[in-house]
Order: structure tokens, then sequence, then C-alpha cells
């Protein structure tokens, strides 16, 4: 993924709670087999129904519990390829959230009244290493766990970190702490 | 310190700080091809394939397609055939079209006895949620993160907050764990359960058979919560046994199992009381699974919710799904009826659902249609005589799938179909753009497929 600092531009607002993943990317875009090529997409039935418009600016803010259900990262691969680099909302569905994580897609939580702020503000600068968002009403912090900022930060391989971490592993294995459970290979 | 059935599994499995190793992994067609493609980019081989297993559910036809190849859709046939070809590259085993193993990942799991007490699982499907019935530490990923496991078997991970539901007085006749379940999410929103590892606890549960508890922590995602689980017992260790993927030396197993039970005293970062006895048979009205109300309520008015984000998710709800406010949900005329998915597929669900529909007739109005979870499942459906008791009433009777919980194979609803359905998804096009879903319980379903419209089983004969 690539390195990602700062986020600056106009915001896009979805102002809708609890925006499920089938409504980001329907089902029968999930056939691909490439991880490129969703925004346009992104919201298909939505935006096509006329029931939404969204202009691809850097942010989108959106509501509570935004990307529940289904644990498809294609939700993530669509936002991204239509155009936004960070997303804000109140809450997200936590397999949706970890997705942004591993896509550099920069998930920020900011609580109702923050939320309701920046849709006013309209446009905003967020530093991923300050943590801040920035905007018309001032400059409010965010959340964000270290090891996730600093993998967003350089757009390191998360996988590479983890196989540093093969000693670790090894001993575990070796250890027979792995040992729970089947052997799948020999059903 | 006394510590929670989820502290017990989670400390066993950190391999380092805010890293755990996976004891399965389960593979699909849907979540797995890029995974597999990131792989052979980075010249990265399947760490422990023997911890692996894979089947195709979500993309396949469920009118008895033997083989890949079959499978008339395109983009469908594709990804099947690329997850066979994943598979046989990477020596991970696989159970696709014309196994007699293949079923929806989260039945095959549990039937072949991969699942088991204190493992942890993981799957490129929200509703792995499904395996925390064992007394297993299950969610659903990403596919970075099935490629994360396939590569390394372990998984970067925040420990997520733990909460306890707890079920007290006693489950009416008629009530479903379906109702339970759903009658939970209705109180805590779909959002109520976000960031929790959530046991679900008391003697309404530990009443449960297997399937039951799987049903109840399979929806556990619908109310945004990372993980369900039930405390493995005497239920959990007689299901287990005997079946192909069971411990060799079981008793031993047995007793390490018996340890995994949260420890008198030990503290939740939440804790929710429900009363099992004020639950009645439940269905939803909306588009997500909390908008949901008891089967003798009406279809409520929005005007009457107080917060603002709640009433205008609840006048879109009420838009799509067509439905007027005030009309009793024993009013609301049907088109579909759906029995099956990963909630509530497996035989005791179609056990009781044929109960219901033995020597009856499907109304005019109805298309009706029972997918088994899996091969095994329909296997023993047929030898018990249910596909007959469903065909002859009027039921198509079909081979197994996720089928029409998520359209994404040929069964799906037409624009404006009205259907009745075991699955666990009321979204907007779920079930195939325009479609509406009812979410209900599969002796719910069952009736309501014979009436034409939702009826109260307590009272129907």
């Amino acid at each position: 993924m690539e390195p990602l600092d700062v986020i600056q531009g106009k915001v896009s607002v979805l102002d809708r709670a609890d925006v499920d993943t089938d409504q980001i990317i329907p089902k029968q875009f999930l056939k691909r087999l490439e991880r490129t090529g969703f925004g346009e997409f992104l919201f298909y039935d939505w935006i096509r129904d006329g029931e939404i418009n969204l202009e691809p600016n850097p942010i989108l803010l959106t509501g509570r519990n935004f990307g529940c259900g289904s644990s498809r990262e294609h939700a993530v691969w669509a936002l991204q390829d239509f155009g936004f680099a960070a997303i804000v909302a109140p809450s997200f569905a936590d397999i949706f959230y970890v997705n942004c994580t591993k896509n550099g897609f920069l998930p920020v939580i900011l609580d109702e009244s923050q939320c309701r702020a920046l849709a006013r503000a309209g446009e905003a600068r967020i530093d991923v290493d300050d943590q801040t968002v920035d905007f018309a009403d001032g400059v409010v912090e965010f959340d964000l766990d270290e090891e996730v900022k600093h993998r967003i930060l350089h757009g390191l391989d998360e996988i590479a970190l983890t196989l540093r971490r093969e000693d670790a592993i090894a001993e575990f294995e070796g250890s027979g702490a792995a040992d729970r459970g089947p052997v799948t290979t020999a059903l | 310190m006394p510590r929670t059935l989820f502290d017990k599994i989670w400390d066993a499995h950190e391999v380092a700080e805010g890293l755990i190793y996976i004891d399965l992994h389960l593979v699909h067609e849907i979540t797995s091809a890029q995974a597999f493609e990131g792989l052979r980019l980075e010249g990265r081989r399947v760490r422990r394939p023997d911890k692996t297993v894979a089947t195709a559910d979500h993309n396949v036809p469920t009118d008895g397609t033997p083989a890949a190849r079959l499978i008339a859709d395109e983009m469908s046939r594709k990804q099947v055939e690329a997850l066979e070809r994943n598979c046989a590259e990477f020596g991970v085993p696989v159970y696709s079209l014309g196994s007699d193993r293949r079923g929806i990942v989260h039945v095959i799991g549990p039937e072949l006895g991969l699942t088991q007490p204190g493992m942890t699982i993981v799957c490129g499907d929200s509703h792995t949620s499904t395996h925390g019935a064992f007394g297993a530490l299950a969610f659903g990923i990403g596919t970075s993160e099935v490629e994360h496991v396939l590569a390394t078997q372990c998984l970067p991970q925040r420990r997520p907050k733990a909460m306890r539901v707890s079920y007290v007085g006693e489950r009416r006749p008629g009530v479903a764990p379906k109702d339970l379940i759903l009658a939970t999410i209705g109180r805590l929103g779909t959002h109520g359960m976000i960031g929790y590892a959530v046991e679900y606890a008391g003697e309404p549960i530990r009443a449960l058979s297997m399937e039951g508890r799987m049903t109840i922590c399979n929806m556990t995602i619908e109310g945004g919560g990372r993980a369900g689980m039930v405390a493995p017992d005497s239920t959990t260790f007689a299901y287990i046994e005997g079946r192909s993927g069971a411990p060799e030396d079981f008793d031993a197993a047995v007793d390490r199992w018996r340890s995994l039970e949260t420890d008198e005293g030990a503290e939740f970062d939440a804790e929710v009381e429900i009363d099992a006895g004020a639950i009645s048979p439940m269905v939803t009205w909306g588009t997500q699974p909390a908008q949901v109300v008891e089967v003798t309520d009406r279809v409520p008015d929005p005007a009457a919710i107080d917060a603002p984000a709640d009433r205008e998710a609840a006048q879109r709800a009420l838009a799509y799904m067509a439905l007027e406010p005030g009309t009793p949900i024993t009013e609301i005329p049907l088109d579909r009826v759906f029995i099956g998915s990963c909630v509530n597929s497996r035989i005791e669900d179609l056990r009781e659902a044929a109960a219901m529909v033995e020597g009856r007739r499907v109304a005019e109005a109805i298309r009706a249609m029972v997918v088994p979870g899996s091969e095994q499942v329909r296997a023993a459906a047929e030898a018990e005589g249910l596909d007959g008791v469903f065909r002859s009433a009027g039921f198509e009777w079909r081979t197994s799938g996720c089928s029409m919980c998520l359209g994404m194979n040929p069964d799906v609803l037409a624009e404006g179909e009205r259907c009745a359905s075991t699955s666990n998804r009321n979204y907007e096009g779920r079930q195939g753009k325009g479609g509406r879903t009812h979410l209900v319980s599969p002796r719910m379903a069952a009736a309501a497929a014979i009436e034409g419209r939702f009826t109260d089983i307590r009272h129907w004969d």
C-alpha cells in the first residue's frame, strides 16, 4: 500500500447510519478476481436510483456503524478506487475498520457533534502522524493504534512485518501450543 | 485472577503481544482469490495447509450442478475454478462441487468436527462468529487478513472488549433460538455490540442444542459483535464425538475443554440481561436485523421514534419495504419463502420446518424453497424423508449452498417480491435488487409458506 501522511480537501457527506457493505458494493461485483476497478460500482443501486449523489472528494463523512454486515474488503477497494482517501464517522463496523487499515485507507472516528461541524465546514486537513483533523471549527484529535499508524504512514506490507517474527511463530508452534484442532489434510 | 472464556482462549494464542495464532482457517471462493494472488506476487507459500480448508458455497447453483466447469454463470464458474486451482497449487484441501463434504462453510466446519472448543477460527466471512457456539474464538476477516493468515498462520489483532449476554427465565413454546437473537439485536441495535467479543450465558442457552447455539452466535455480527461464544459443555462434546475431525484421545480433549468456561467472578466490560420468557416469535419489518417486532405487533410508526438517525432509517426502510405504519405483521402478504442459509439450514432446522408443513400445502401465491446447508445435511434429511415432506407440500428441494441468502447465484428475489426468510440479513437488495426480506425462524417461515402470510405459530393448528 502507498504511504499516507496528510489528506486535505473537500468533504463528501453521506448522512446515513448503519450503511452496510451490501450497499457499498453489491454482491454482483464480488465475482471479479482482481482488487482494482471497483470504484465505478460504489453504492451502485443508490447512485443509479438517484438516492444519493457523491463527489469523489478526498474525505467521506458518514453516520455511525458504517460498513456493517459482510466482511467483503471490496467495499474498501471501491471507496478508494472511487477517489476517497479517508473516511470519518462516529463509529465503524469492526471488520470494515480493520479492512480500511490494511489498505492505507484512513478511518477516523469523531463524535457526533464533531461530525456535524465537519459537515458544515465542508473541507478539512487530516494529519495521520499528529492524529488531528483541522477544519473551520478548530483542530480535533482522533485515536489511531500506534502500529496501524506506523504502517499507514510508511505504506508497509504487514505480512512482511509478521514474517519478521518468524522466530516467535516457530517457537509457538514448537512448544505444542499450536497443536489444537484437527489436521485438515488428514481427514 | 478469574478469567473469561474469551480471556482463556486469547491468552493461549498470543504468539507475541497483539499477534495471535490461528488454529483453523476456513476459505471460500468469494474472498480468497485476491489473497492467493497476493501470495503468488510475493512468492509466498501457505504456511499451514494442514490448518486450512476450503469449500465453494456463495456462488454455487443449487440445482445439483455436479462440477465447477458446468456452472452456467461464467463469472461464478471462473471464481470456483480459481478456488480449485489455488487450493491445488498451495496444497489446501478443498471440498468443491461434486464433493459430498461440500456445503456452506459455517455448516461444514462443525459437521466435519473441525470446529472444536478453545480454538481460534477465522474465515473471510462475517458469519464466522457461528463457530463460537463451540466455545471457540471465531471471527470474520477481510481478504488482506485472509492472505495474512495463509502466509503466517497468525493475525495482528487488537484485543476486543468482553460482553456477556445472560438470558434468564424459560423460552416459551414456539419461540426459537432465532427469536432470542433477533430480540436481543432489536434491543441492543445493529451497532450495539461493536468492539465486543460476546459470551452468551444462562440456562436458556445451556438448554439449547448445538444448532440453536450456532444460530445465536451466527447473528452476533448483526449486532456488530466481533465474536459470539458459548461455553462448551456436555451438549458440545456429544456433538463433536465421532465426527471426522474429532480428537483421537477424545476424553483427554474433553478434560481440557471443561476448563474453558468463564471463571466465577470474572469481569466483563459490559453485561446485559435478557428475559427469555418474555420473548415471542419475531419478524423483521425493515432493512436491518434490529428493525424487528413480535409477530403479534404492527409495523411501527417512524414518527414515534425519538432518535433522528433511527427515525430516518425507519422511514427509508418502510419506503423500501412498501409497508404502511400500523399494518399488523400477520396481514403482510408474501410471495416467497426461503428456508436455508448459514444461520438456519442444519438438520434440526429442517426437521422443525418439515414438522410444520407435513400433510399441508404451500399457499397458491407462494413459491417456497428449502436449501440444506451442506451435502451432508441434505443426505441426512433425505434419509429421514424430509425431502418428500417438503416436496409433497409444494416446496422446492435444492442442493446445498448459500443460495438466496445473498443472491450471488441463480436463487434471487425479483424486484418487489416479498420473502419470509430464515437467513440473517434483510438489507436492501440483499436477496435480489428490489427484493423485500423479512427474517424469521424456520418454523415461522414454514407456517408462512402454508398461510401465505405471517402467522403466530403459538396459536396455529
